[in-house]
């Protein structure tokens, strides 16, 4: 279908930067994308009948990459990592 | 708490679809592999790589981060390491038990929805039969309207006659009257006249035929006298 209309992962690679155009970054928008990426991941893995622990394993350890991430300054600093 | 927040932004009534009943829960969560990955990885990779290509993929991943520091190994290392191990062999020993309970909740919830329904769906069968008895009940309507009829088709008569006998009664009393009437003057007026005539014989006896009728009387007395003594 059009463009603006597909998902990122029917997106082809040559094609990136015409969608990212076409993507709505006003804060409604990236609400709205936020919170249809969040319902689509709940539909898919947690609202089940018979889920498992991927459902939240993955959050987790999303969480865990986010914050090394996020503490990668203060742990690769080297006064750090002699006082351990 | 995330959920809930960001569902109040969702659009309302703004497709066509009709959202009762709602479509049944997917069985099963999207397959994922060592809990971690979703299978959609591995088969975004099998065309070009086959089987071992995101196993390869994330053995060399993980020895560039090791060997360029980009993921360096402290004491945080040590304690996600038994973190995990924990967690997993929790989840290997009591997930099945978790997962029995969880489902045992759902039936209960799902039973007792399914009873209320039931419920339902009996009282309004019950309510149907009692309707339909109540139509076959006023089929009868006919019978009840003959039988209404027939009463009062008596009663009318009852009161015609009731009537008609109250006529004959007073009727015939004003005759009784009548003929009571005619009775009582001819008895007045016939013991008048006797009384009447009484009185005047009684008045016309005079002194004189008194004395002769008793001469009379004396002398027939002896003869008769004479007659039964010549009888014996």
């Amino acid at each position: 279908g059009p463009l603006s209309e597909r998902r990122l992962m029917d997106v082809r690679l040559g094609e990136l930067p015409a969608w990212l155009a076409t993507c709505d970054f006003s804060p409604q928008g990236l609400l709205g994308g936020a919170q249809k990426a969040w319902s689509s991941y709940y539909d898919k893995y947690i609202n089940v009948k018979r889920g498992g622990p991927a459902g939240i394993s993955m959050l987790l350890a999303g969480y865990c990459l986010l914050s090394y991430g996020w503490n990668y300054q203060h742990i690769s600093k080297i006064s750090f990592l002699v006082s351990l | 708490v995330v959920c809930s927040v960001l569902h109040t932004t969702r659009p309302l009534h703004t497709t066509q679809q009709c959202l009762a009943p709602l479509p049944p829960l997917p069985e099963k969560g999207g397959e994922v592999r060592y809990g971690l990955i979703p299978e959609e990885f591995f088969q975004f990779l099998y065309p070009k790589t086959g089987v071992t290509g995101p196993y390869m993929l994330g053995t060399g991943l993980l020895l560039y981060f090791l060997s360029k520091e980009i993921y360096v190994i402290n004491h945080e290392t040590v304690a996600a390491a038994c973190i995990l191990s924990v967690i997993v062999y929790g989840i290997k020993k009591y997930g099945s038990d978790v997962a029995a309970f969880a489902d045992k909740l759902n039936e209960e919830k799902v039973a007792k929805a399914l009873a209320v329904k039931n419920e339902a769906i009996k009282d309004l069968e019950t309510a149907i039969e009692q309707e339909k008895k109540e139509q076959w009940r006023i089929e009868g309507r006919n019978y009840l309207f003959d039988a209404k009829r027939n009463n009062i088709a008596m009663l009318l008569e009852t009161n015609y006659r009731e009537r008609l006998l109250m006529v004959y009664n007073e009727v015939k009393k004003r005759l009784d009257y009548q003929v009571a009437m005619q009775n009582l003057k001819r008895q007045k007026e016939q013991d008048h006249m006797i009384q009447w005539v009484e009185k005047n014989v009684v008045q016309s006896i005079t002194p004189q035929q008194q004395k002769e009728s008793i001469a009379k009387c004396i002398l027939d007395l002896k003869a008769l006298s004479k007659s039964a003594q010549a009888a014996l």
